[in-house]
């Protein structure tokens, strides 16, 4: 049995040829580029001594930032998770004209470059701006606010949450909600007992996504947030702020703990996402 | 995990047909909320973006390109732009050969370490070439200074930061399209007694052109347009080491805002060029799948 089962596999596993090449060129190329200049920033941090470490990453305007950068993400990640399966359940289950056109565009905030869209939501959202007039006379500073950081960062996580919910919304049987239906369940009892839950997965993962995202951008926010320090100044651009006063190791001990929460976000999305894959 | 954004979705064709809905006034309501947020959030930047730039005229919208500076960050981009996406093609090609062609331990592990660009904040992304090459702070510090050389604040260290955002998207749009084709193909040709170049190019090649061609597209424009990881490692030495995005910022800073936003329509153009070949390709495989 054993056997048959190596000489079945072998064939399938190294017939084709350049297997030598291929993984070398993957394993250098992702070693000298990725895995060591990311150690950089553990290793560093490291070499610099506990006690300078932790005041480092526990300084008044550090912890500020993270209150900023991880409050207003996950604020800006929930608004996502409500209409992004709003907008993904329209796309998916109505017709309309423009729909192609609109389900086109939510890729939009993944390609326009993050400075791009820093400038056009301050122009918008500034007193002056379209939308700003509107905020301010109801008494809403929406630029150079805690206010503009969460719409620059609900802004770039909407097609995480809309492109994760759209395949398991198009796969969702029909059949199910036919047979709750004939069974008397109204339609609000069919979707919060039998859709939310299948797709509840999904929306946690893109999410979770959004969240990742949010907690590392920059260029999107930094025009609209004012940076004031304390208030509107998120981590990614006090660690930009050590590098300009050439403060190295406090910005690498912040890196290190931005890099660990990225990690642990990473670990946290791969296990929704199994957790997705064994619902559908 | 980001490549849920970056990649072309594949047709899924509908299970059933669809006789369960909702009212129509809860329909209208739920569509009518829906426009309204995309809206918001998706059009009017795109709008506000185009109008900012023709607010003053086409003349000085025009004018912005004659800016010597503004020349000289087109230029530096579009150089980086031709070392960056080249080498991250080679790379995608042979990562996705190794990943979809053969089956080998630790394969989860390749691709997870091929997702951690995504991952990480372009700030870090920039962070972690000024620690190897800054020639003051940097591990090569010494070396770098006795052969005088500068990677950080240089072009090498622009390209290097870049590289490194732009990594995953080429591979990452690849390994599904491989990975759907299977290798039964490539085994007929080898039987056949092509060799194994002659296999990639005549039979795996054309089988992925599509997703390829997007793959470089995308990385093209993420490439154009990145950010955060240059700003920290190109000093921003106006003429020298200031890209478009980054010069963007200069003129958005100083007040020039119909120039910042002249310069933006161009990376805008390019985003919509992308997600509109995105959008193609999907339509083309959605059209031969129903076949």
């Amino acid at each position: 049995m054993e056997t048959r089962e190596k000489t079945k596999r072998y064939p399938a596993r190294r017939i084709l040829p350049g297997f030598g090449l291929t993984m070398g060129i993957t394993v250098s190329y992702l070693t000298l580029l990725v895995l060591i200049p990311l150690s950089a920033v553990f290793i560093r941090s490291s070499g610099m001594g506990w006690d300078a470490f932790w005041s480092a990453i526990t300084s008044r305007q550090v912890v500020a930032s993270y209150k900023v950068t991880f409050g207003i993400s996950f604020l800006a990640a929930a608004t996502n998770a409500v209409f992004g399966f709003l907008v993904a359940w329209v796309l998916t289950r109505y017709r309309f004209p423009g729909r192609r056109i609109l389900d086109a565009l939510v890729d939009l905030p993944f390609a326009l470059p993050t400075a791009v869209a820093g400038i056009a939501l301050t122009a918008l959202y500034a007193r002056t701006g379209w939308l700003g007039q509107f905020f301010y006379s109801l008494g809403i500073e929406t630029a150079y606010s805690q206010v503009g950081i969460y719409i620059a960062l609900t802004f770039i996580g909407l097609p995480f949450v809309v492109r994760t919910l759209q395949p398991v919304m198009e796969d969702l049987d029909a059949e199910v909600e036919e047979a709750a239906a004939s069974l008397g369940a109204g339609r609000a009892k069919a979707f919060t007992q039998i859709i939310l839950p299948a797709l509840l997965p999904a929306m946690l993962t893109g999410f979770a996504l959004a969240f990742a995202r949010a907690i590392g951008e920059y260029g999107s926010v930094i025009f609209i947030s004012g940076n004031i320090p304390l208030r509107t100044e998120i981590t990614p651009l006090v660690i930009v702020k050590f590098l300009e006063n050439y403060q190295y190791p406090q910005a690498t001990a912040v890196a290190a703990v931005m890099l660990t929460a990225s990690f642990a976000l990473l670990f946290v999305i791969n296990l929704l996402q199994r957790w997705a894959e064994k619902n559908s | 995990m980001a490549s849920i954004v970056s990649r072309t979705r594949s047709f899924v064709p509908p299970k059933s047909f669809r006789t369960i809905t909702e009212s129509a006034p809860m329909r209208w309501t739920l569509t009518t909320i829906a426009l309204g947020f995309l809206s918001l959030f998706l059009l009017m930047p795109l709008i506000a973006v185009f109008y900012e730039a023709f607010k003053k005229g086409v003349h000085l919208y025009l004018a912005t390109f004659s800016d010597p500076y503004a020349i000289d960050a087109i230029r530096l981009t579009l150089t980086v732009t031709a070392i960056s996406v080249p080498l991250n093609l080679l790379f995608g090609l042979a990562a996705a050969w190794a990943i979809t062609k053969f089956t080998f331990r630790g394969k989860s592990l390749l691709v997870t370490v091929l997702d951690l660009p995504f991952a990480v904040s372009p700030v870090i992304a920039g962070l972690i070439f000024v620690l190897i090459f800054s020639t003051t702070h940097g591990w090569l510090a010494e070396p770098l200074k006795a052969w005088d050389l500068r990677i950080i604040f240089a072009l090498p260290g622009i390209a290097l930061a870049t590289i490194f955002i732009t990594l995953p998207f080429i591979a990452r749009e690849l390994i599904p399209v491989m990975q759907a084709q299977g290798r039964d193909e490539e085994l007929a040709a080898l039987t056949l007694g092509a060799g194994g170049w002659r296999t990639f190019f005549h039979v795996t090649l054309p089988n992925v052109k599509w997703g390829l061609f997007y793959g470089v597209i995308l990385c093209n424009a993420r490439a154009m347009g990145e950010f955060g990881a240059v700003a920290v490692v190109s000093g921003n030495i106006k003429g020298k080491t200031t890209t478009m995005p980054l010069y963007i910022e200069t003129l958005y800073m100083e007040y020039q805002t119909v120039s910042a936003f002249s310069l933006a329509t161009i990376l805008s153009l390019l985003a919509l060029a992308t997600l509109l070949l995105k959008n193609f390709i999907e339509w083309r495989s959605a059209k031969s799948a129903r076949h």
